[in-house]
């Protein structure tokens, strides 16, 4: 962050116009310390500059979002990345996901949404739009763990990108409640809504929605990776 | 459990029910009543999100006094006494009476139902009792009790009057021929038949529809066989009990005089046949009248359901792009396309997901149509997928109709629709961030809610759940069984 408090952006699209729109309706709250509109160029000025938060097009001439993470995160894990597209295919999603994004949202979103995932990513928290709730939902189907939820632990916290294959069988399931979080952000619930709704604070909702993050980049869960392998991922 | 602060307690019966004729009735097109009447600083009825989950139908009218219901229905009082005790639909096993008594008390839900079947058998009037239980205890989420409908259903209470002399002629038999048990165990039995007959004539819409579909065929046992065998059963069995009466009846009975008192039964039976029989018949000719009636009324239910989705709205469409020619040439002739469709090769309109096999495809079609038409987005978010069957084309027509609605009356520029496939039923959740209604306050005869939605739903054993408050959006939540048997239901609906 810089002294103001403002985290310090930096935008990965290849269109100009989504680039100038991006920070018209971020305005002041951000400071944007660099643009690129490629993967090697983002890959070096990313490394050089150390912002808070990066935007990052999946869909990015040179290899995608997904090579930009693999030039960065190595180097520099506390960098943060938040995905942006506009197909919303699951196999975009998922890769850039389990390369080590920390959120990921469709570009229809609004200004002051899109604000509010930048800020939440930079707090290190996960930021997942209705349609990654609804494919992890999809990806971890029929499979409910029964074991203590994995948040009385502490789960979440920056992940590196391809973290170590944990033989962790809770890494494999969804905790119910977990379940029942990411049920109500793939019906369009906000994180507010849904705190309200299951009488939790909108932390303990973020800390749910982080420990699933974490799952999806580090399971090596059978079901996810046939179904990854069936979307053409792995 | 509703809340019940600042909502009064409210019959919803409809008014055609309470003239006595069931026919619904079409009086607005009108969708979606987005009212205002929760005034800004007052605490609202109904609480988003989980607190004013609301099951249609439910007309209680927020803004008229309590008294001017409970004068007109006298099944309030006895409402009014019960009114923390709600018959379970979740558990139910026959009428969720004994659900709603564990819950009211806290004594183990199995236990009840044994202790009521072995009463029911030792004593027989247990079995009344849990009849009266069903007529007087509401649903749960239902506002009223089939008492409070049943009181004004003046041919149901004339078909029990009917019973009576059954239930004289049984008293006469018993008391001739001294077996107290049977008269001690036989007229609350019927008694209960007759209150049956009550209580499937006046349940509220989704409890009639499983009383048909679940109920029925289990009384029927084994319903799946065929006809024949069947009849061989019955008769075997008749002709069993029939015998066991008379050996019962000569050995009880060694010396023949006594046999002259049961000439005399039957002597008696002879003549309230001949007395009450035209009256039986013509009981059960109306009966049969009133079932024709009903179905005509279905159906007439169900055309009223497509006009309104398909004619009304391409007309309210073509009104509002009165200035794009182009446009409105577009949805005239889309329009004439489906109503040719409907009159000459007998494909519903309003129907949009015919072209789709799986259910995903069908949510596709559903997001595209209402994109182009309505011109808001529609975010959708699919879990699972399956073939789209009968029931779930229904269920994607009355999701259709959510988000028409939220489009059309919400004023939010996204809807979301959240469909998952679970097991045994298919979820679906149509959400926007408008201007929220007070569901309480929708009269319960709006086309849009009450026949494009709910009893569409209800047709195939779904169910509908509304969740809004003015000012804080809406989320319609529809969930229809993925049962095999949806088939049969069709059927009997387009007979």
């Amino acid at each position: 962050m810089t002294e103001s408090g403002r985290p310090r952006i930096f935008l990965v699209e290849d269109h100009a116009v989504f680039r100038a729109g991006v920070r018209a309706e971020l305005g002041n709250a951000v400071d944007v310390v660099g643009e690129a509109d490629e993967v090697a160029a983002a890959v070096e000025l990313i490394n050089e500059r150390i912002p808070d938060v990066v935007l990052l097009d999946v869909h990015l001439p040179g290899g995608g979002g997904q090579a930009v993470l693999h030039g960065v995160l190595p180097h520099h894990p506390e960098v943060q990345f938040l995905a942006l597209s506009v197909s919303d295919a699951p196999e975009d999603v998922i890769a850039v996901i389990r390369a080590g994004a920390r959120g990921y949202i469709t570009k229809t979103i609004s200004g002051g949404e899109l604000l509010q995932a930048v800020y939440r990513v930079a707090a290190g928290d996960a930021v997942f739009s209705p349609r990654l709730a609804g494919f992890v939902l999809d990806a971890f189907a029929h499979s409910t763990a029964i074991g203590p939820d994995p948040i009385a632990e502490g789960g979440g916290g920056p992940v590196g990108a391809g973290g170590s294959a944990g033989l962790d069988p809770e890494l494999d399931q969804l905790s119910p409640r977990e379940r029942e979080v990411l049920r109500l952000i793939a019906r369009g619930y906000t994180y507010k809504e849904v705190a309200r709704d299951l009488s939790i604070s909108a932390k303990t909702v973020e800390s749910h929605v982080s420990s699933v993050l974490r799952k999806l980049q580090l399971s090596t869960r059978h079901q996810l990776t046939r179904w990854a392998t069936d979307r053409r991922l792995v | 459990m509703r809340p019940q602060e600042g909502a009064p307690i409210a019959p919803g019966v409809p008014i055609e029910a309470a003239q006595g004729t069931r026919w619904p009735s079409y009086r607005h097109p009108r969708s979606w009543h987005y009212s205002h009447w929760d005034q800004p600083g007052q605490p609202s009825t109904t609480q988003f999100p989980s607190s004013s989950t609301t099951q249609f139908p439910s007309s209680s009218t927020a803004q008229s006094p309590p008294w001017a219901n409970g004068r007109r229905f006298h099944g309030r009082r006895m409402h009014h006494h019960l009114r923390g005790m709600h018959r379970t639909s979740e558990t139910r096993v026959l009428a969720g009476v004994c659900g709603g008594m564990s819950k009211a008390t806290g004594i183990d839900v199995t236990l009840l139902r044994i202790g009521f079947v072995l009463a029911g058998l030792a004593m027989g009037f247990p079995v009344l009792v849990y009849a009266v239980a069903w007529m007087v205890v509401p649903m749960d989420q239902e506002t009223t009790n089939i008492f409070s409908r049943a009181i004004n259903d003046r041919r149901g209470i004339r078909l029990v009057v009917a019973l009576i002399p059954v239930v004289v002629i049984t008293q006469i038999f018993v008391s001739v021929l001294h077996i107290g048990f049977i008269g001690f165990f036989g007229w609350p039995v019927l008694l209960a038949v007759g209150l049956t007959i009550l209580i499937w004539r006046n349940a509220s819409e989704p409890e009639r529809v499983w009383i048909d579909h679940d109920l029925v065929p289990m009384l029927s046992m084994g319903s799946e066989g065929s006809g024949r065998w069947k009849l061989i059963l019955r008769v075997s069995a008749g002709a069993l009990l029939a015998a066991g009466g008379g050996v019962v009846l000569i050995m009880g009975h060694t010396s023949t005089a006594a046999l002259r008192p049961l000439a005399g039964v039957v002597l008696v039976i002879g003549a309230i046949v001949v007395i009450f029989g035209p009256w039986w018949l013509s009981l059960v000719r109306d009966l049969m009248s009133e079932r024709q009636a009903r179905a005509l009324a279905e159906e007439r239910t169900q055309m009223a359901a497509h006009v309104h989705d398909s004619v009304l709205q391409t007309l309210a469409l073509i009104q509002r792009s009165a200035d794009d020619p182009q446009n409105v040439v577009r949805l005239a002739r889309a329009q004439e396309r489906e109503l040719r469709g409907w009159l000459f090769e007998g494909r519903p309109p309003g129907t949009f997901s015919e072209d789709a096999v799986m259910l995903g495809e069908g949510v596709g079609l559903l997001q595209h149509k209402i994109e182009a038409d309505h011109g808001i987005t529609v975010q959708v978010v699919l879990v699972g997928d399956c073939p789209l069957t009968d029931a779930l084309r229904a269920l994607l027509d009355a999701a259709r109709e959510a988000t028409v609605n939220a489009a059309k009356w919400s004023g939010a520029p996204q809807v979301s629709l959240y469909a998952e496939v679970e097991a045994h039923a298919v979820m679906l959740y149509v959400r926007d961030r408008g201007v929220g209604f007070d569901p309480d306050a929708v009269p319960a005869d709006r086309q849009g809610i009450a026949q494009s939605i709910r009893a569409r739903m209800a047709r195939y054993g779904g169910k509908v759940v509304i969740r809004s408050s003015p000012g804080d959006g809406t989320e319609v939540e529809m969930s229809m069984p993925r049962s095999t048997n949806s088939s049969t239901t069709t059927s009997t609906i387009s007979s």
